[in-house]
């Protein structure tokens, strides 16, 4: 368990006064100046862009204005977060050199509500794997064990607020990006409804599995963070067109009388110290009162064949934009199509190749209905199966990855194990409901794990009251 | 042109199907708030939708979708829910490489157009996407390849386009021109586009093949870059006596896309089947599904205005003259109909005012400048033979030159007496007198000699008498 303050404290210090928002930052920057070379969760320190913002702060305070529910706070941002005037990279090759000329909604937001950004971090390129090995600037390191990879793709997010560089930090899921770096990193990461944060300016992998989300040291900030970033943007199309609910008053609520659920029949493949915890977690959610309930998921164990026609499918699309033409790299060439190949060919790394290939492949004609046509109806099959289960129950648990955190290079040279990392976060990304990881017990040389709550669409509340169950239990509740 | 009926060729007959692309005429593009509009500096009505940018996200315009229902209502097509979906292809001014379209659920289906005749031609759909940027080629033919450069303007990138697919019911180039300028009339009176093939707001792509009568279709190939009415009908001619000839040869039709040039008159193989893109169309993931619903359709359907056809349907029953006569397709085609019932309505002497209007007003718009109640003073006039035909003439030139005026005024300024009919009956009275020949020759029957009777009236009264009233008068005296 981190030991750092948490968010909702230094907002509350730095809103009265007690403390300075340049205090703050400046204490994060020292964490950052201390451990990022070994660490290396951020593309980009923001140092002095936080400190002149943790100044306005202070002078807004004590101006008397009310800054807002995330005053002084320092967060961290995946860098596939767009930041105006400032490089986001994807931690990619192709956009060297680009800058945004907008803020992601988000962004914005959390500006909104005294947020101060501290960095943009590390990802597997274009969020594309489970280790944030695929970076073109080199890979993130677990601060529990550097020898270890912090998970991925949002790796250096959840090392960043593992590593005590923010309070907090947003990454991206597209099918277990959050909450699998979460798990570990022993922090909360949560993956929202699909819709209920706005997507803009988030660069897409997968538009359709795409969600921003928090990393936090607890369960209430993460409620904090997303409460602060949620709601409906009409800048992107698939946001929810209504308000997102309270999730602060649900921490307390506890689970007596809900319904939760056992998948009795989850695809295997965790190993035994994961498995434990998570049986642990159903005999503490028993004992707060919880009624547990054993259900069946068929379509489960598809999800993961689904979610790799999909994903790739939809990403070819979405990468076909970066062509040289019009920003990031170009590799100069005799011709038009003979620039492409260059541009694409030095600009992309292999993991991002072999998707494109995959997704390409999927959606050609004469493969279509064989590929991704398939994976759509097994996508309708796993809601139709979730929605039969939360018929009798109110949330799910599971584990959110198969194992704790792995070495460096156990899993790079074989792209198949590296993508079993996602066999319990990838139905949730499909169906388009939440799912959080919060850490619960720990595993192999005594490395975090995470539990994973999973909820209907907008069961937000509910996943996060059997969160706050969990955290409590697991004596992870911050002051 | 006399084609219309029959097109054949050594005993073969052209199947033509169109493929008509249309700009609506809204006020911003089609998925971002940047302005819609022709003619502006390169690269000023561009923002990170049109450009592609990373992390943007498109949201679909109202009024566009709004333009494409009246185009599918005015076709009689069904409006119906529908999705959009991403072509994938890349190209320079292609900012994502691709180009969000509508496919398996397109916005119109199944309407269709009658042309002269009571000929039916079938339309398949009429779907809303998006238009590409506009390349320059520098150097070389001025095609990409072989180019020393290319400059791109993205003002056109986004612009929102209806396709309107006919069913290959055409048959003869006339009717190919027909379907043509009748649906450029339909969209320009419902408001959808100025539909002006000369600047590319109307672009029409044919698909053509041949058939003996009664056999099945044949191979077709696509004819691109015909770009005017005239060309079109050149274009399909060409291109089915082409594929006779090849036919006749023994030899195979090989599906293609072939260009127009309108310098030799002749189309040549763009790309054949096997280069052919594989589009890779899949549903765009940024967008939900449209549903206009009942309420939204039957609005817009109220809202049409009376299209082409059925203005020359009223205009005929106003004025008595055959739906199909030059005048009325004429004064229907300049959209100065409502002028014409208008002044009818005021004066009568319907036949006169549409003869009046289509002589006289082609240089004026659908709101002539010359007040609807002077025109039909100037009717009534000649009507009551206070003027003569020439003199009508005169004064309606005069009434066009200053834009309306009181004709009875204008008519005095020139002089243009109206004669009563005492004075008319002397001057006939001084022509019987001066050549009882010719009257004798009258009175038995010999219409020749009224000519010589009516000059003698003419000659005495300087021209103001009325030759009408003058043979009304022979005719009443004769007994």
């Amino acid at each position: 368990m981190s030991t750092f303050q948490s968010a909702r404290s230094i907002a509350a210090s730095v809103s009265t006064g007690e403390s300075s928002a340049v205090d703050i930052v400046s204490e994060h920057l020292a964490r950052i100046e201390e451990r990022e070379e070994e660490v290396h969760a951020f593309n980009l320190v923001l140092h002095d862009e936080a400190l002149q913002s943790a100044e306005r702060v202070d002078e807004r305070i004590a101006a008397g204005e009310h800054v807002g529910p995330l005053a002084g706070v320092p967060i961290a941002l995946k860098d596939n977060l767009c930041t105006r005037g400032i490089p986001t990279t994807c931690s990619s090759n192709i956009l060297d050199g680009w800058r945004p000329p907008y803020d992601a909604t988000v962004v914005a937001r959390l500006a909104d509500a005294g947020a101060v950004f501290v960095g943009k971090t590390n990802l597997d390129e274009f969020a594309m794997g489970s280790s944030t090995e695929n970076s073109a600037f080199g890979p993130t390191r677990n601060p529990l064990d550097t020898s270890r990879v912090p998970g991925g793709s949002s790796g250096g997010s959840a090392a960043a607020v593992a590593a005590g560089f923010s309070a907090m930090s947003l990454g991206s899921d597209t099918g277990g990006s959050i909450r699998q770096p979460a798990a570990l990193c022993g922090v909360v990461g949560v993956k929202p409804t699909y819709g209920a944060v706005s997507r803009l300016g988030l660069i897409a992998f997968a538009s359709s599995l795409d969600q921003i989300g928090p990393f936090t040291h607890d369960v209430a900030d993460a409620a904090l963070l997303l409460e602060c970033m949620a709601g409906h943007d009409p800048g992107d199309s698939t946001s929810i067109p209504q308000s997102f609910p309270s999730l602060s008053e649900s921490l307390d609520r506890g689970v007596a009388g809900l319904r939760i659920g056992r998948i009795v029949d989850l695809p295997s493949g965790a190993d035994a110290d994961v498995v434990a915890s998570v049986d642990r977690a159903f005999e503490v959610l028993a004992d707060a009162g919880a009624e547990i309930i054993d259900v069946t998921i068929p379509a489960f164990t598809y999800g993961l064949t689904a979610y790799y026609l999909i994903a790739p499918a939809e990403a070819s699309s979405n990468l076909a934009r970066y062509d040289g033409v019009r920003f990031g790299s170009r590799v100069e060439a005799a011709d038009t199509n003979s620039m492409y190949m260059a541009t694409r060919g030095e600009g992309f790394g292999p993991e991002v190749k072999r998707r494109i290939m995959l997704g390409t492949y999927a959606l050609s004609a004469g493969y279509y209905d064989a590929y991704y046509g398939k994976a759509l109806k097994v996508r309708r099959l796993m809601a139709q199966d979730f929605a039969t289960a939360y018929e009798s129950v109110d949330a799910l648990v599971t584990p959110a990855s198969p194992s704790v955190a792995f070495p460096f290079g156990s899993k790079t040279s074989d792209p198949l194990a590296m993508y079993l990392c996602d066999t319990y976060t990838i139905p949730s990304n499909l169906i388009g409901h939440p799912a959080m990881s919060v850490p619960f017990g720990a595993g192999e040389n005594d490395l975090p794990i995470g539990v994973q709550v999973l909820a209907p669409a907008m069961g937000e509340p509910t996943m996060f009251a059997v969160a706050a169950e969990l955290e409590r239990s697991a004596g992870g509740n911050h002051v | 042109m006399s084609d219309s009926a029959t097109w054949t060729h050594e005993g073969f007959e052209m199947v033509v199907g169109l493929e008509v692309h249309v700009e609506l005429a809204t006020e911003t593009k089609l998925f971002s708030g940047s302005p819609n509009r022709f003619g502006d500096d390169p690269n000023t009505n561009i923002d990170p939708v049109s450009l592609g940018l990373p992390g943007a996200l498109p949201v679909l315009n109202r009024q566009a979708v709004e333009l494409a229902m009246r185009i599918g209502l005015a076709l009689n097509c069904t409006v119906q829910s529908c999705t959009f979906a991403r072509k994938n292809y890349f190209y320079p001014d292609m900012p994502k490489a691709y180009q969000i379209s509508q496919y398996d659920r397109p916005l119109n289906i199944d309407g269709h157009l009658e042309i002269a005749d009571g000929i039916v031609i079938g339309v398949e759909r009429a779907h809303l996407e998006e238009d590409t940027g506009k390349s320059t080629h520098i150097g070389g033919s001025g095609r990409i390849h072989g180019s020393e450069g290319s400059l791109i303007d993205f003002n056109r990138a986004g612009v929102p386009l209806v396709e309107i697919v006919s069913r290959p019911d055409i048959r003869t180039p006339e009717q190919a021109r027909q379907y043509v300028n009748e649906l450029r009339a339909i969209l320009v009176e419902i408001g959808a586009s100025d539909a002006r093939m000369e600047e590319g707001s109307m672009r029409v792509d044919a698909n053509v093949s041949v058939r003996r009568p009664g056999e099945e279709f044949g191979t077709r190939c696509e004819i691109k870059n015909v770009n005017s009415v005239r060309s079109l009908g050149r274009a399909i001619d060409y291109e089915a006596r082409r594929q006779v000839a090849l036919i006749s040869d023994g030899e195979v039709i090989q599906q293609e896309t072939r260009h127009w040039d309108e310098g030799d008159g002749r189309t040549h193989t763009l790309r054949t089947k096997e280069d052919a893109d594989d589009y890779r169309y899949f549903p765009d993931p940024d967008l939900v599904p449209l549903d206009p619903g009942d309420e939204w359709i039957n609005t817009v359907r109220s809202q049409l205005p009376m299209l082409p056809a059925a203005r020359r349907v009223r205009l005929a029953e106003v004025t008595g003259q055959a739906v199909d006569s030059e005048a009325i397709a004429t004064v229907v085609e300049r959209r100065q109909d409502d002028y014409v019932v208008a002044v009818a309505e005021i004066g009568g002497g319907a036949e006169r005012v549409l003869v009046h209007v289509k002589e006289a007003f082609s240089e004026q718009g659908s709101e002539p400048s010359v007040p609807a109640a002077d025109l039909a003073a100037l009717v009534a006039m000649e009507v009551g033979g206070e003027l003569t035909s020439t003199q009508t003439k005169t004064l309606l030139g005069d009434l066009v030159e200053q834009g309306g005026g009181d004709p009875k005024a204008m008519a005095a300024a020139r002089g243009f007496e109206a004669m009563d009919t005492s004075e008319l009956d002397g001057f006939v009275d001084d022509a019987i007198a001066a050549d009882p020949d010719a009257w004798s020759k009258f009175c038995a029957g010999d219409g020749k000699a009224m000519g010589a009777l009516v000059g003698h009236v003419m000659k005495a009264s300087r021209g103001q008498a009325d030759g009408k009233a003058v043979t009304a008068i022979l005719n009443s005296r004769k007994g």
